[in-house]
C-alpha cells in the first residue's frame, strides 16, 4: 500500500520543449488513477518520469513515502506493462515472468512459487513453457501483467497497454485489468488515450491537454462536470456540444432560444455547454433543433442537426421517434455547463 | 486433379537461360578443379584441362595434405589447414567480439561524442588492411608478432564492419525492452547478455559465416607476415607450390589444385550448413 505524490513535477526537453508542465498530485493507497488526453499531451512522459524512464526536469516525486527523484527503475518498487507487451521473445513465459526476481537474487525455489502464483492468477498455466511468439495478443498481454505481478511492486504503470489489442479483446482485457486492480489492491497509473477505458477502469481520472493536466477528478465528476471545454469535448462519445452563446439579463442564450434562466456568468459571450443526451425529445419544449442525420445504433440513436444555426448532437433512446426536420425538445434540469468564451474554463 | 497446362513464356526462357549461363559460369571452373586433380601432373602439364578422369585422386590427395616443400618440413597440408581455421575462426570471434561492443557502447550508452567516435570508426571502411599494408607492417614488426597467429588476425580484424552491422542491428531492437530490462533490473551487462547476445544470434551467425570466409581467403596480409613455413595458411601455400618451376621439374598441378579444391570445401560447407541462419540474420525483423 503506497502513496505517490508529485509536487510540482516538470519535464523539459533539451531543446526547451516543455513536456510536462508543473504537475502536483497525490495518489491514495490502492487507486486506479487514469491519465488521459490526446497524443503529444505528456501523460506517456509523465508516465515515464513516474517509472524512472525519463529524468525529471524539475519538481519532486515520492513513492511510498520515499522520494524517487534520482533512483534508478528497478530500485523505485514499480512494475510497468508496455503498449507493445516488450515481452523478451528469446525467454519463455515462465523465464520472462521470473526475469525480474532472478536479477533481485532470489532463491530459485521462491522465484517458482511465485511465478506458478502469477500465473495461476492469469490463467497461463498452460502456456509456460511457451515463447511469447507462440502466443495471441491477449495472452502476450497477461505474460506482461504478470511479469508485473510477480514482483510485488508498490506501484503499477500502465502504458497504453490495451491499444494492439483489437476492440473486442480490449474490452475484456480491460474488465481483466480491473478485477486484477482490485482484487490485488496496488496503487495503479494507467496511461490511455481512450477515453471510454478512462471512465471504465478509473476512480480518478486525469485530463492532460498539451502537457498541461486540465482536471482531476471521478469520472462522473469529469462527465458532468467538465473543467474546460477541452475537457468537456474529450470525453464523452459523442462529446459535449459546446454552442456560442450570451449572457443578457442573467439568462443564457443560443440564439434566440434561452437555455438556462438563471445563468450564474456576467453579461457578455460565453460557451453553451449541453451533453448530447441531456437534450430530450418534447413536443412542448423551448427549442426547436433542425436535424439533418439520423444514425441508427441500435439500443439508441444519435440526431444530428443544428440549433440556431450551430452544430450539435441529440442522443435519443429507441423508442423515441427520430425523424429528419424540425424536433421540438427540452433541456434537462441542470444539463447547461457554461464556460468563458475566451479561456474556456467553467464558470 | 486437373492438369494445368503452363505455357512456356519467352520471358521464363530467357529468364532461366541466364541464370543456367551464369551458374555454368560459376561451376565450370571447379569442375575443371576436380578433373585435374584426377590426372597424373605430365597429362595437365601437356594437355590441360580434359574431359577425362584419372585415377590420381588418392596419390594427389594424400600429397596434398601430408607432403611438406621447403626445408622445416612442417607446413603440411594438414598444417595449412589448421593455420587457415585458426586464421578464419579468430578473425570471425574476434570481429563479432569487437564489433559487438562497440556497438553495444554506442548505441545503449549516451556517450558525449557518441555519433562523432561511430564515424571514425565507420570511416576505417575506406581503409581497408591493402591500403595501409605498409604501416600495419610496420606495427605488427615493431610487437614482435611477425609469424605469430596475432599478427595474422589482429590486423585484419581493427575495421568497422561488424560494428556497423551489429550498431544497425541494436537500433532496431525495441526501445521498450530496453526499459523492461532496467525495470527488471537488469544492469548493462546482464542486458548484454540475457538479452541482447540471445536476440542477435542469427545476426551473430551470420556474421560468423562473412568474416570466417573473409579471413579464410586472406591472402596478402598472411603472404607478407608469415615467413615460417609452419605458419602458412592454406590460400598463401597453394602459391608456393605452383612456384617451385624452376629447373627440370614439372609443378605439381595436381597437388596443388587438390589444395585449391579443399582451400574452397569449408567455406562451401559453411554457407550450405548456416544458410537458413545466414538469410535469417541479414532479413529477419521479428524481434
Amino acid at each position: 500500500m503506497s502513496h505517490v505524490t508529485l509536487t510540482a513535477l516538470r519535464k523539459v526537453y533539451p531543446n526547451g520543449f516543455e513536456a510536462v508542465k508543473p504537475a502536483s498530485y497525490t495518489i491514495t493507497p490502492g487507486e486506479f488513477v487514469v491519465l488521459v488526453g490526446p497524443s503529444g499531451c505528456g501523460k506517456s512522459t509523465m508516465l515515464r518520469m513516474i517509472a524512472g524512464l525519463e529524468d525529471i526536469s524539475d519538481g519532486t516525486l515520492e513513492i511510498a513515502g520515499r522520494v524517487v527523484n534520482t533512483l534508478d527503475p528497478a530500485d523505485r518498487d514499480i512494475a510497468m506493462v508496455f503498449q507493445n507487451y516488450a515481452l523478451y521473445p528469446h525467454m519463455t513465459v515462465r523465464k520472462n515472468i521470473g526475469y525480474g526476481l532472478q536479477n533481485r537474487k532470489i532463491p530459485k525455489d521462491v522465484i517458482a512459487a511465485k511465478v506458478a502464483e502469477a500465473s495461476a492468477l492469469l490463467n497461463l498455466d498452460d502456456y509456460l513453457d511457451r515463447k511469447p511468439s507462440q502466443l495471441s495478443g491477449g495472452q502476450r498481454q497477461r505474460v506482461a501483467m504478470g511479469r508485473a505481478i510477480v514482483r510485488d511492486p508498490a506501484l503499477f504503470l500502465f502504458d497504453e497497454p490495451l491499444s494492439n489489442l483489437d476492440a473486442k479483446l480490449r474490452n475484456q482485457m480491460r474488465i481483466e485489468i480491473k478485477a486484477l486492480q482490485r482484487r490485488l489492491g496496488v496503487t495503479s497509473i494507467y496511461v490511455t488515450h481512450d477515453q471510454v477505458e478512462a471512465m471504465t477502469m478509473a476512480d480518478r481520472i486525469i485530463v492532460m491537454n498539451a502537457g498541461r493536466i486540465e482536471q482531476i477528478g471521478t469520472p462522473a465528476e469529469i462527465y458532468h462536470t467538465p473543467a474546460t471545454t477541452f475537457v468537456a469535448s474529450f470525453m464523452g462519445a459523442p462529446p459535449m456540444n459546446l454552442l456560442d452563446g450570451q449572457i443578457a439579463g442573467g439568462a443564457a442564450r443560443v440564439g434566440d432560444h434561452t437555455v438556462m434562466t438563471d445563468a450564474p456568468a456576467a453579461p457578455g459571450p460565453v460557451t453553451v455547454g449541453i451533453r448530447p443526451e441531456d437534450i430530450v425529445a418534447d413536443p412542448n419544449g423551448p427549442l426547436t433543433l433542425d436535424i439533418a442525420i439520423v444514425e441508427e445504433l441500435g439500443a439508441h440513436r444519435l440526431l444530428h442537426g443544428t440549433l440556431a444555426g450551430q452544430q450539435l448532437s441529440v442522443h435519443v433512446g429507441k423508442d423515441s421517434p427520430a425523424t429528419t426536420g424540425p424536433f421540438r425538445a427540452a433541456l434537462k434540469p441542470g444539463a447547461v455547463s457554461l464556460f468563458d468564451a475566451g479561456t474556456g474554463e467553467r464558470l | 486433379m486437373t492438369t494445368h497446362k503452363r505455357r512456356l513464356r519467352l520471358s521464363t526462357v530467357v529468364d532461366h537461360a541466364i541464370l543456367i549461363a551464369g551458374s555454368l559460369l560459376m561451376i565450370v571452373p571447379v569442375l575443371m578443379l576436380v578433373q585435374m586433380t584426377s590426372m597424373p601432373d605430365l597429362i595437365n602439364m601437356k594437355t590441360g584441362p580434359s574431359l577425362s578422369i584419372g585415377d590420381q585422386w588418392v596419390p594427389n590427395f594424400e600429397k596434398a595434405m601430408f607432403q611438406a616443400d621447403g626445408f622445416s618440413g612442417i607446413n603440411t597440408g594438414t598444417r595449412m589447414l589448421m593455420n587457415s581455421f585458426i586464421l578464419g575462426i579468430g578473425f570471425a570471434f574476434g570481429k563479432i567480439f569487437v564489433g559487438m561492443l562497440a556497438a553495444y557502447a554506442i548505441v545503449y550508452f549516451r556517450m558525449r561524442y557518441a555519433s562523432l567516435a561511430f564515424w571514425i570508426i565507420f570511416t576505417t571502411l575506406l581503409l581497408p588492411l591493402e591500403v595501409r599494408i605498409l604501416p600495419s607492417y610496420e606495427v605488427v614488426q615493431r610487437l614482435g608478432m611477425l609469424n605469430t597467429y596475432q599478427g595474422l588476425i589482429i590486423p585484419l580484424i581493427a575495421s568497422a564492419t561488424a560494428t556497423f552491422f551489429f550498431r544497425q542491428y541494436f537500433r532496431s531492437i525495441p526501445e521498450e525492452l530496453v526499459e523492461a530490462a532496467r525495470i527488471d533490473g537488469a544492469g548493462p551487462v546482464r542486458f548484454f547478455f540475457d538479452i541482447l547476445i540471445p536476440l542477435s544470434r542469427t545476426m551473430i551467425a551470420a556474421m560468423f559465416i562473412i568474416m570466417f570466409v573473409y579471413g579464410w581467403n586472406q591472402y596478402l596480409w598472411p603472404t607478407m607476415v608469415t615467413t615460417e613455413e609452419g605458419m602458412f595458411t592454406l590460400v598463401r601455400g597453394i602459391k608456393q607450390i605452383t612456384q617451385m618451376l624452376e629447373g627440370n621439374q614439372i609443378p605439381e598441378y595436381g597437388r596443388a589444385n587438390m589444395l585449391a579444391l579443399i582451400a574452397i570445401l569449408p567455406p562451401v560447407m559453411i554457407v550450405i550448413f548456416f544458410q537458413s541462419w545466414f538469410v535469417k540474420g541479414l532479413t529477419e525483423s521479428d524481434k
